[in-house]
C-alpha cells in the first residue's frame, strides 16, 4: 500500500522510520511545510522524497497515494480531512481532530478497517484503553480511571496548550471503546532529568461477584497483545486486586484492579523515554498494516 | 490601617486531605460561617487535589465538591470563595461550573517547572471574570531564578497573583525568603506564600515571606492539611497580632473555629510525626502521606521506605499511583529476601 506522512515534526519523523521498516507499507514521501525542518532533512538522508508543499503535493500526486498518515495538528487535519476524502485517499489521523472513528488496534480495529478516516485518540488512550477493554471482557466495569505520567521533555506545545483535550478525549475513549460506564483521565508531567519513561496506571472498579482470576488473566493477555506492536509496552508489577469499598462515580464497589504500566520507546527518532510518542506511531503503523492486509485480501 | 496581606484559608481544600476528602455539608457550613465571621477574606473549597480530584488516584469525595462549593458561596457574607484547579486533573468545564456557582477566585496549580500548561485555564478564568491566582507547586525543587521565570509565564497568561507553594514542606526559612524575594523583585503582580508544617517552619516561613514583600499568605485552620498540615491560620493571626501586624481578622474567633469546629472534624492529630518529617526531608509531595500509609499497611512494607523511594524517583504532585508501584516493588523485594533466608 502506497502511503505518505504529512507533518515532519517529532511524530511524523518517528513514524517514517517505522514505515520504512514495514513490509506491507510503501512510504512515498514525508510531506512537510518547512524546507529547513530536521524531519525533512532526515527523510532526504534516508532516500525518502521530502517535499515542503504540504497538501498541494498530496493533491498533485493523488493518483499514486492510497493512504495518508496525518501527524500535523488538529487545526490542520480539520482542513485536510475533506480534501483527502474528495481525493479518495484514506487517512490515519494522529492529531486530536478526530474526524473519523477512534481506533485501538487490539480492541476495535476490525470494525473500522474500511473507514476512510480513522483517529488514533491520544498516547494515553492507546496505552490504557486496551486494559479497560480487557477488564470489560471479563467483568462489568462501572468506572475506569487512567493516569498518564510523561516526561516534560516529551510533551510538545500542542499538548501543553490544550491539556483538557487529552483528558476529555481519553476519558471518552475509556467509555466508548474500553467499555467502562464512566471514564476519567488524568495527565501528569514530570520534569525529572534524566527523563522518566512514560508511565500509565489503570484502575477499574470491580462489582460484587467479579471473577478476579479472569480479570487478571485477561489483562495479562492484553499486555502481551499490545506488546506485539509496541515492543516497549510492559507491566512494571503484576496487576493487583485491591479491597475497598470504593465509592466511585459509577457506584460503590468492593474491589478495584490496579494495572501499572510503562512504555519504553523504540528510540527510532525520539529517545527511548518518549514512549508516549512511540506508542502513537507504533499503533498507527499497526492500523496501516491492517488496512494493507485487508486491501490485499480483497484484491486476492 | 489596612492589612499588609490577604489571607486565603484552605481548610476546606488542602485541609480536606486530613479528612480523606470526606467533609460534610454541615461541616462546610459551620467552618465557612466561622471563618467568615472572624474576618477571613478568602476561603478555598474543593477536593484536596483541586476540582475534579475525586478519583481512585486521590480518593473519592464523600460529598460532591460542587455541592460543598455552592453551600460555601451561600454561607459567606463577606468572604470570597476560591477553588483550586490542577490542569491535567480538572478542566475548563469545572471553571465554568464554579463561575456559575458564584466563586470569585480560581487558583491554577502546576508543578513548578510546568507553568506553560496553565495558559488555557488562567485565560479561561479571566474570561469568566474570576481572579486568577497562579500556584507553583513543589517550589523547593528549583532555584529562585528558575521559579521567577515560571512565575513570569503565569503573569503573562494574565494571573493576578503568583504563589510560591511549598507542597512538600521542604523549604527552610532562608530558602523560602530567597524565592519570595526573587518573585517580588521580578514580577509586577502580587506574590503569595503557601507553607506546610513538615519541618515545623510554616509560621516562620509565612512571616519571612511577609518581610520579603509577599502580599498573600495561605493558612488552614487548626493546621489541617496534607502531610503535617498547613500554616495554622489562627496561629499566624495570633502571632501577627503580637507583632503589631494588622490582619483584619479576629484571633480569638479563629481559635474558637479551630478548637470547636475544625479539630473535632479531623480524623487524626495534625502533628509533625515521622512520616511528615520524612516528607520534608526527602522533599516528597505532602498528600502522598496518607496514601503511603494505606499502601504500607496493605502490602506490609515500610511507609518511610516508600516515601524515600518516591523522593529518589523525583515523583511530582499527582503521581499518587507511584505509591502502589513502589509498595509492590518493596513487597516483592522483601519476599525474595525471605525466600533466600529460608533456603537451607
Amino acid at each position: 500500500m502506497r502511503c505518505v506522512i504529512m507533518g515532519s515534526g517529532n511524530i511524523g519523523t518517528d513514524l517514517m522510520i517505522k514505515l520504512i521498516r514495514s513490509e506491507t507499507l510503501d512510504l512515498a514521501a514525508l510531506v512537510g511545510i518547512d524546507p529547513a525542518s530536521d524531519g525533512l532533512a532526515r527523510a532526504r538522508a534516508l532516500g525518502i522524497e521530502a517535499p515542503h508543499t504540504g497538501i498541494d503535493w498530496v493533491r498533485a500526486h493523488a493518483a499514486d497515494v492510497d493512504l495518508v498518515f496525518d501527524a500535523t495538528s488538529a487545526y490542520v487535519h480539520v482542513r485536510t480531512a475533506p480534501v483527502l476524502a474528495e481525493l479518495g485517499i484514506a487517512a490515519i489521523d494522529l492529531t486530536p481532530a478526530a474526524r473519523g472513528p477512534k481506533v485501538v488496534p487490539t480492541v476495535n480495529l476490525g470494525q473500522h478497517l474500511d473507514a476512510p478516516n480513522v483517529n488514533m485518540i491520544t498516547c494515553g488512550g492507546q496505552a490504557t484503553v486496551p486494559i479497560v477493554a480487557a477488564v470489560s471482557r471479563a467483568a462489568t466495569v462501572p468506572y475506569a480511571e487512567m493516569v498518564s505520567t510523561v516526561a516534560s521533555r516529551s510533551a510538545g506545545p500542542g499538548t501543553r496548550q490544550n491539556i483538557d483535550e487529552f483528558t476529555r478525549t481519553t476519558a471518552r475513549a475509556l467509555e466508548e471503546i474500553g467499555g467502562a460506564a464512566v471514564g476519567k483521565a488524568i495527565i501528569v508531567l514530570n520534569p525529572a532529568d534524566p527523563p522518566i519513561l512514560m508511565r500509565n496506571t489503570v484502575f477499574c472498579a470491580l462489582p460484587e461477584g467479579s471473577d478476579h482470576d479472569a480479570v487478571l488473566a485477561s489483562v495479562e493477555q492484553m499486555v502481551a497483545d499490545v506488546a506485539g506492536y509496541v515492543p516497549g509496552y510492559r507491566l512494571t508489577n503484576p496487576p493487583v486486586i485491591e479491597e475497598g469499598p470504593f465509592g466511585t462515580p459509577g457506584g460503590a464497589v468492593p474491589h478495584r484492579v490496579v494495572v501499572l504500566l510503562e512504555v519504553q520507546g523504540a528510540g527510532d527518532y525520539l529517545p527511548a523515554y518518549a514512549g508516549n510518542l512511540d506508542i502513537m506511531t507504533a499503533a498507527a503503523t499497526a492500523v496501516g498494516e491492517a488496512k494493507a492486509a485487508r486491501t490485499a485480501g480483497v484484491a486476492a | 490601617m489596612t492589612a499588609p496581606f490577604r489571607l486565603t484559608d484552605s481548610t476546606l481544600r488542602d485541609g480536606s486531605h486530613a479528612v480523606a476528602h470526606q467533609y460534610t455539608l454541615a461541616q462546610v457550613t459551620d467552618i465557612v460561617a466561622g471563618l467568615d465571621a472572624a474576618g477571613v477574606p478568602v476561603i478555598e473549597v474543593s477536593h484536596g487535589d483541586g476540582l475534579g480530584g475525586s478519583s481512585f488516584s486521590y480518593g473519592f469525595s464523600g460529598t460532591d465538591e460542587m455541592t460543598l462549593i455552592a453551600r460555601a458561596v451561600q454561607t459567606a457574607k463577606q468572604a470570597r470563595i476560591a477553588c483550586l484547579l490542577l490542569p491535567g486533573i480538572g478542566t475548563a468545564e469545572d471553571l465554568r461550573a464554579i463561575a456559575d456557582a458564584g466563586v470569585s477566585v480560581a487558583r491554577i496549580a502546576t508543578h513548578c517547572t510546568e507553568a506553560d500548561i496553565s495558559a488555557q485555564h488562567i485565560g479561561m478564568a479571566k474570561r469568566l471574570g474570576l481572579e486568577a491566582v497562579g500556584f507553583l507547586m513543589m517550589s523547593h525543587m528549583i532555584s529562585p531564578d528558575e521559579l521567577l521565570a515560571q512565575a513570569r509565564l503565569m503573569q503573562d497568561f494574565g494571573a493576578d497573583v503568583v504563589y510560591c507553594v511549598d507542597s512538600a514542606g521542604a523549604l527552610t526559612v532562608r530558602a523560602a525568603r530567597d524565592r519570595i524575594e526573587a518573585l517580588v523583585g521580578g514580577l509586577d503582580i502580587g506574590v503569595g506564600m503557601h507553607a506546610h508544617e513538615n519541618l515545623s517552619l510554616s509560621v516562620a516561613i509565612s512571616l519571612a515571606a511577609l518581610e520579603a514583600g509577599a502580599t498573600h499568605i495561605d493558612g488552614c485552620t487548626a493546621g489541617a492539611g496534607a502531610g503535617a498540615g498547613n500554616c495554622p491560620t489562627e496561629t499566624l493571626v495570633t502571632v501577627c497580632q503580637k507583632m503589631g501586624i494588622e490582619t483584619g481578622m479576629e484571633a480569638l474567633a479563629l481559635m474558637d473555629v479551630a478548637e470547636e469546629i475544625v479539630r473535632p472534624a479531623l480524623r487524626r492529630p495534625q502533628i509533625v510525626d515521622r512520616a511528615a518529617l520524612t516528607l520534608g526531608l526527602a522533599g516528597v509531595y505532602g498528600s502522598f502521606m496518607l496514601h503511603s500509609e494505606r499502601a504500607a499497611q496493605r502490602y506490609g512494607v515500610s511507609q518511610a521506605e516508600i516515601l524515600l523511594e518516591l523522593g529518589r524517583r523525583k515523583a511530582v504532585g499527582g503521581q499518587e499511583d507511584m505509591i502502589i508501584d513502589v509498595a509492590l516493588e518493596l513487597a516483592a523485594r522483601n519476599a525474595a529476601a525471605r525466600e533466600r533466608v529460608a533456603q537451607p
